[in-house]
């Protein structure tokens, strides 16, 4: 089933509180660092913007099939069902996290709901999909794996090496390039040769003789049905695709980056903060996907405004409590540091 | 004349008034000069300063070349663990081209790059990785630990004839500190003794070299005098001004943020073995990092790091004569 028209109204519910779910997850994490200074420590990278690139693709998902993204983490795991609380408390460096403290916001893990691992070094998580892609291919597993990565990391020879790979092996993997127009401060326009030509990034998919599209990112219903194709072409035996969902982080790259005990939080989005485009960043918060989602869910009949609302309540109070949870949780101790060095 | 200065001013500082000197200097990286208002491309243009994608292998492989050609490139890193993805033009490619060539070529590069943040950054941004580096004849390796070492270095670096990792710590980017005005270099192979001492000597680098010192004064207060020795390039090593120091206090103990055997403390103990056996009146004794990937929450990161009460320890086990259990 990759047609949107297809989706029963308890599936697009069912979306739509997923997306919410990642940002008011988000707004937490980001909320910490005024509210709870010292909490959180290293560098956390925020999904909001991308609920509907994200979402979209992890609908058209089987139960088994695997998801790797990359470093900028934390709203994959929320769809597949990790507790918001045990992602919480990673972030927070403690006991209950789902890595025990160990791996942080940019290295979240959840192996048994098909969340293996991330990395926090720009497209080797590419590798590493291609890889689970093998290992659904030898073992005939059925699996299709999901990997999803920056338009920054297109720059990288993991990401071309990856690609050619699974094209000559016809790997079942779905690359989903999430195209938030930068790469921790530099705008698209700045680095890639496509855009620069005025070509959607897409394109590459035909250095490899692949499938390459894309889709409105800020559309979750587009994005849903790009990738829903592809991942039916892996699941056929057809290989991979390239599916480029374009779409705008909403946050900036990260919280600022600081010599301790220095302070640090979020800086304003880098449209502001190094371009001063205001006007860009206000383009692109008005095409925001939980917004243009809503909208349309609202606008159908699909959900009243108080059942949206009662949606907005329940994962508000979901989040408070994944926060509570998380500071209640306590900090490892320090001895088990030398712990899972080796297996 | 001096001017205080933070360490990463002291940086910019080197490469603004290298670049001035010399036009032969390229500047890229990823995530610099984006606009006009960067400083280094108001002054020197968009073709001597460059923003580049997330292209690794392109930007140290193109700077190899372009260092054979005529240029002086200084690439901008960020973080030594982004260099893993070109390794090969780090270790195995700047460093060799020179003597395969049978010394006709040369290749003038600076690799710069941050270090050892240790402050959450976890397992893949927070490492130290110089002991692969030291140890590739061919490749300089400049660790600094103060705003004026940091300019000096890293304009010895950059008219260096050859390639040179420069590697700054990121945990001490907004020390400040005097740094001689005008053209000022530090030479690469000249160790500094940042604390004169008679009882032990410590030798670390970078970020431990402000541990150590911290933890020599602790020790000062309970009578034993520590002096406090940086190398400020572990290639070259200057194995002399080392054991010079241990000649006179007869002990040693070795500071290092690496894990255990990806140490530069290792090298130097096997130098001090060989050089220096017979000045010594204790076990040497090495405080590194344990055998761990660096780990996310704080007291666990704390927990495999050296910090001043291990060094203080290590000092006092070295006064002791005590050798450790393996
Ligand atoms: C090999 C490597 N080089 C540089 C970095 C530093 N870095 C961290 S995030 C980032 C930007 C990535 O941009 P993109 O791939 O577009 O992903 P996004 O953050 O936009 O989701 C960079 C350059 C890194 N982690 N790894
Ligand atoms: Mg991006």
């Amino acid at each position: 089933m990759t047609k949107a028209e297809a989706l029963s109204s308890e599936r697009l519910i069912w979306m739509y509180a997923q997306m919410v779910r990642i940002r008011e997850f988000e707004e937490r994490v980001k909320r910490t660092f005024t509210e709870h200074p010292g909490v959180m420590r290293g560098h956390a990278h925020l999904g909001d913007g991308a609920e509907g690139a994200i979402v979209g693709a992890l609908a058209t998902r089987a139960e088994h099939d695997l998801v790797m993204p990359s470093y900028r983490c934390h709203g994959y795991p929320l769809v597949l069902g990790t507790p918001a609380r045990n992602l919480m408390a990673e972030i927070y460096g403690r006991k209950d996290g789902v890595c025990g403290g160990f791996g942080g916001s940019m290295h979240l893990a959840d192996p048994a709901r098909h969340f293996p691992c991330t990395s926090g070094i720009i497209a080797q998580s590419i590798a590493h999909a291609t890889g689970a892609g093998l290992t659904a291919q030898v073992k005939k597993t059925g699996q299709v794996v999901y990997c999803f990565f920056g338009d920054g990391a297109t720059k990288q020879g993991g990401f071309y090496e990856s690609l050619n790979l699974a094209a000559i092996w016809k790997l079942p993997v779905v690359y989903v390039l999430e195209n938030n127009q930068y790469q921790a401060y530099t705008h698209v326009s700045l680095e890639d040769a496509n855009e620069m030509a005025g070509d959607p990034l897409s394109q590459k998919a035909q250095a490899f003789s692949i499938p390459g599209e894309t889709v409105d990112g800020t559309h979750v219903l587009e994005v849903f049905e790009a990738v829903g194709q592809a991942a039916n072409r892996a699941r056929d035996g057809k290989g991979p695709s390239l599916v480029e969902a374009k779409f705008y982080r909403l946050s900036a790259h990260g919280n600022a980056i600081t010599v301790p005990p220095v302070p640090t939080q979020f800086p304003e989005h880098e449209a502001v903060e190094v371009y001063g485009n205001k006007a860009e960043y206000a383009e692109w918060k008005s095409k925001d996907p939980i917004v243009k989602f809503r909208a349309r869910l609202v606008g159908n009949g699909t959900l009243t405004d108080a059942a949206a609302k009662q949606i907005e309540d329940r994962v508000a109070t979901e989040m408070e409590e994944a926060v509570q949870f998380a500071l209640a949780s306590p900090l490892p101790a320090p001895e088990e540091a030398v712990k899972h060095v080796c297996a | 004349m001096a001017r205080e200065m933070m360490f990463a001013e002291a940086m910019a500082a080197a490469i603004m008034e290298e670049m001035q000197r010399d036009p032969n200097v390229v500047f890229y990286g990823q995530n610099m000069a984006m606009t006009e208002r960067d400083p280094f491309l108001k002054r020197f243009g968009k073709e001597r300063v460059r923003i580049t994608p997330i292209s690794e292998t392109a930007e140290i492989g193109a700077g190899v070349g372009a260092a054979m050609t005529g240029l002086r490139p200084i690439v901008e890193l960020y973080m030594n663990e982004f260099m893993l993805v070109a390794f090969d033009q780090v270790i195995n490619e700047a460093p060799r081209m020179r003597y395969m060539s049978g010394g006709q070529v040369k290749v003038p590069l600076v690799l710069k790059a941050g270090f050892g943040f240790a402050a959450g950054w976890a397992g893949q941004h927070s490492n130290c990785l110089y002991h692969t580096m030291m140890g590739i004849p061919g490749l300089k390796v400049a660790i600094p630990s103060t705003p004026a070492d940091a300019k000096g270095l890293l304009t010895a670096a950059i008219r260096d004839e050859n390639p040179v990792v420069y590697l700054h710590h990121y945990m001490l980017m907004l020390d400040k500190g005097n740094v001689p005005e005008g053209d000022f270099i530090v030479p690469l192979g000249v160790a500094d003794i940042k604390r004169a001492g008679t009882d032990v000597t410590i030798v670390a680098t970078a970020w431990m070299v402000k541990k150590s010192l911290a933890a020599a004064e602790e020790l000062a207060k309970e009578g034993v005098s520590a002096e406090v020795v940086d190398p400020r390039t572990l290639a070259p090593l200057d194995v002399k001004t080392i054991v010079g120091s241990v000649k006179k206090t007869g002990r040693l103990v070795l500071v290092d943020q690496a894990p255990r055997q990806s140490s530069a403390a290792a090298v130097i103990a096997g130098e001090v073995a060989e050089h220096g056996f017979g000045y010594l009146k204790a076990p040497v004794r090495m405080v590194t990092a344990l055998d761990t990937p660096i780990p996310y929450s704080e007291p666990l990161e704390r927990y495999v790091l050296p910090d001043e009460e291990k060094i203080i320890s290590a000092v006092k086990s070295v006064m002791a004569k005590q050798s450790v259990g393996v």
